[in-house]
């Protein structure tokens, strides 16, 4: 072989090798459009982004009972999956193809409305239908930026106490009761826990609104002041809703390891009826009643009492487009989201409490097998889900370190102090 | 960036003639020729600078930026690159890749020996085995990654329950720091293993059959032949394969994104470079941040393919 010949072949070899590695790295964040066109005058098709299937399908009958009344606006509902509808939304966003109305979460909110991307509907609410005093204060609130609406309520959920009727009977031990405590529920853990049967009291799992957002106001901390500038979680109280937690894992061990909950989610080892209880949310009734053994064996109590009354809610709400080009169909079909009509609809369809006061019955009564009134009570002393401007720079990577107290490599304090150093650093960096 | 793309091109361009012909005798492209040779590169000339060496071009820019959270960056020089070498996780990260890659190296002289196992003269079902051998390669990463994590799965896996059987208790080796990156190593193995087979295969048989004969006669086994005679002249091929067995591990992430994720217990301790660039640009949203982890991860790249190509002289033998 030539060397001459050898040398370029190589060169180029070497530079298509490198160059394959930048540009697997670089499509990653190419960005797609979807089209808008046609006038408002005429018929016209807006879009309304959500990431849930089950939920999906009841937003487009929704949807479609909107066109009956308003023919000339047809909606087409488009279902991303929740792993990948961030990334798209945060692309889309960036080159002013958002969908013209889409689904929005508390911890995202403040980064949306912040950046532009979401519609000001402050001025739109004047003389509309839409009543802002109609809908849970709490959601309200979670959808107000800087003074201004920028999101219509659509759900809420909170967190109970499910557990397995059948499990506890075969144990001889009394069900949870709307009186009990902590300690009540770690006494009873430990009689359910049976390690020959590789069954658990509990699962503890450390995804945050079930785990230590339910535990830190229930024991007089915070994990975000009210300001939104620091975090608290380097309270004592905070470490305390934090330590719980951990104890049931480490020290009680009524509770399968964090290893055991990665192999295995949380939610399965109740399903499966290897661990006898979970704290988990309202919508996992939908789930639950999917499941046979679950719809059988499964029901649900008010959490255990720490210290006081608390918890948190996480709900969605309805945004629009600030780049939609077609914003008076878009406000349209957002009011009659907002409408009691629409939130009841979807209570009746049993897939979510709505953030529509007083409409919540719908959902209790479609799932007459477990108790939901439950979680309907405990929004009366939930509080808001703890979100910043920009939350992602700090959920997920509080979550890892969390988790190192779960796995005991930590204590609850070196944890919490982690993280409170973690969150206060992005909380710095927001301006 | 540009410096670099541009040589080959423009040497191509300088020194359309030098190059030794190669079997048959070359003309001098005509007009006509040459106006059609360009028009049949157009297609592939768009795509690559439209997909890849544009999109390059940027990430290099925007290496020395930091992102807005709905477009729109600032220049801040450096900062990136500063950060970069003094990042734990960063560091960690390239370790993890360091272990990942030598792991799939071992899977090279695996397939080696599958390749001449199933080059063996006579064997029955050859074909069948081939196609088993392949399979891994055919198959969703997706697919893979989730019979994998069932067959890992700590309490209900069947790897588990099979070391049970000898009183071994089995770790919970995906979400357990000190086994997953070995975890997910085994199954890029796994999965590359009929892809490498296959070049193997392809030159044990390019290899004239004289030299086996002209072995035997001389009292030659089957062992020795295949040091003496199959190995040295398989050399460029296991070269080849270790460059892109090299490039493709540094390059690792569906793996550890689909068995690990983000949540696990054992992230930190198993993230591939390629992961910790999706989780400071996608989950973090700190797009400047990952474009340079993105350039430090090509000069690696580029240095230790170059590294490769001038110690090959001492050990590939073309023919």
């Amino acid at each position: 072989m030539n060397r001459a010949h050898s040398k370029t072949k190589r060169t180029a070899f070497v530079v298509a090798a490198g160059l394959a590695a930048v540009t697997a790295l670089a499509a990653c964040s190419s960005s797609s459009g979807n089209g808008g066109g046609g006038g408002d005058s005429g018929p016209v098709t807006i879009s309304y982004g959500v990431w849930d299937d089950t939920q999906g399908k009841v937003m487009q009958q929704i949807a479609d009972k909107f066109h009956e009344s308003n023919p000339n606006i047809t909606v087409k509902v488009q279902i991303t999956p929740w792993d990948q509808y961030w990334t798209k939304l945060k692309t889309a966003a960036t080159g002013g193809a958002a969908p013209d109305v889409f689904w929005m979460n508390e911890s995202n909110f403040a980064t949306y409305a912040s950046g532009g991307v979401l519609a000001n509907l402050s001025d739109k609410l004047k003389g509309s239908d839409i009543d802002m005093s109609n809908y849970i204060d709490i959601q309200t609130k979670a959808y107000t930026f800087d003074g201004k609406v920028y999101g219509i309520p659509k759900d809420i959920d909170s967190i109970g106490l499910w557990y397995n009727k059948a499990l506890f009977k075969a144990a001889g031990v009394a069900e949870p009761t709307a009186d009990w405590t902590w300690a009540d529920m770690v006494a009873a853990a430990k009689k359910l826990t049976d390690p020959s049967k590789g069954q658990y009291g509990i699962v503890a799992q450390s995804a945050p609104q079930q785990s230590y957002y339910s535990t830190i106001p229930q024991t007089g901390g915070q994990v975000i002041s009210d300001d939104k500038k620091s975090s608290g979680y380097d309270t004592p109280e905070a470490i305390k809703g934090v330590q719980v937690w951990v104890d049931l894992v480490n020290k009680d061990k009524v509770s399968p390891s964090l290893q055991q909950m990665t192999d295995t989610d949380a939610d399965t080892w109740f399903t499966s009826g290897k661990a006898a209880m979970i704290f988990e949310g309202s919508w996992a009734a939908a789930e639950f009643k999917e499941i046979p053994y679950a719809a059988q064996n499964a029901n649900v109590a008010p959490m255990p009492k720490l210290d006081q009354p608390g918890g948190v809610s996480n709900g969605l709400g309805n945004v629009m487009s600030a780049k939609s080009a077609h914003p008076d169909a878009a406000w349209k079909f957002l009011q009659y989201l907002g409408s009691k009509e629409a939130e009841t609809a979807q209570a009746d369809a049993g897939i979510v409490i709505p953030a529509y006061k007083g409409t919540a019955d719908g959902w209790v009564k479609a799932f007459p097998e477990f108790n939901l009134q439950v979680f309907v009570d405990a929004l009366k002393n939930s509080s808001q889900y703890p979100s910043s401007m920009n939350s992602a720079a700090w959920q997920d990577p509080i979550e890892l370190e969390f988790n190192k107290a779960w796995s005991g490599d930590e204590t609850a304090a070196q944890a919490a102090a982690n993280s409170a150093k973690i969150m206060n650093d992005a909380l710095a960096a927001e301006k | 960036m540009t410096s670099q793309l541009v040589p080959p091109v423009e040497q191509g361009q300088r020194r359309p003639t030098p190059l030794p012909p190669r079997g048959t005798k070359r003309r001098s492209l005509r007009h006509g020729d040459r106006y059609w040779a360009y028009l049949l590169i157009l297609p592939t000339a768009v795509g690559l600078t439209v997909f890849s060496i544009w999109p390059a071009i940027q990430t290099f820019y925007f290496s020395f930026t930091k992102w807005g959270t709905f477009g729109g960056h600032e220049w801040t020089g450096l900062d990136n690159y500063a950060q970069v070498f003094h990042d734990p996780e960063l560091l960690r990260s390239l370790w993890n890749t360091v272990i990942f890659s030598v792991m799939t190296l071992l899977g090279i002289p695996l397939s080696i020996g599958l390749a001449a196992l199933l080059n063996t003269k006579g064997l029955r079902g050859v074909g069948v085995y081939r196609a088993l051998y392949f399979l891994p390669v055919v198959t969703m990463p997706a697919a893979i990654a989730l019979v994998w994590k069932l067959i890992y799965n700590g309490d209900t896996g069947i790897l588990n329950q099979f070391l049970a059987v000898f009183g071994v208790d089995g770790p919970h080796w995906l979400s357990d720091p000190a086994t997953a990156i070995y975890a997910v190593g085994v199954v890029s193995i796994w999965s590359s293993l009929g892809y490498n087979m296959v070049l193997f295969l392809a030159g044990m048989q390019s290899i004239p059959g004289e030299f086996y004969e002209a072995a035997s006669i001389d009292g030659a086994g089957p062992w020795r032949q295949f040091f003496r005679i199959t190995m040295p002249l398989l050399t460029p091929t296991t070269f080849f394969v270790t460059v892109i067995t090299v490039i493709n591990a540094l390059q690792a992430f569906d793996l550890v994104y689909l068995m690990v994720g983000k949540a696990s217990p054992a992230i930190e301790e198993s993230q591939t470079v390629v992961y910790l660039f999706y989780a400071k640009g996608i989950l973090q949203g700190d797009g400047g941040y990952a474009a340079a982890i993105a350039f430090v991860l090509l000069a690696l790249i580029l240095l230790i393919t170059a590294f490769q190509f001038r110690v090959q002289k001492r050990w590939v033998h073309y023919e």
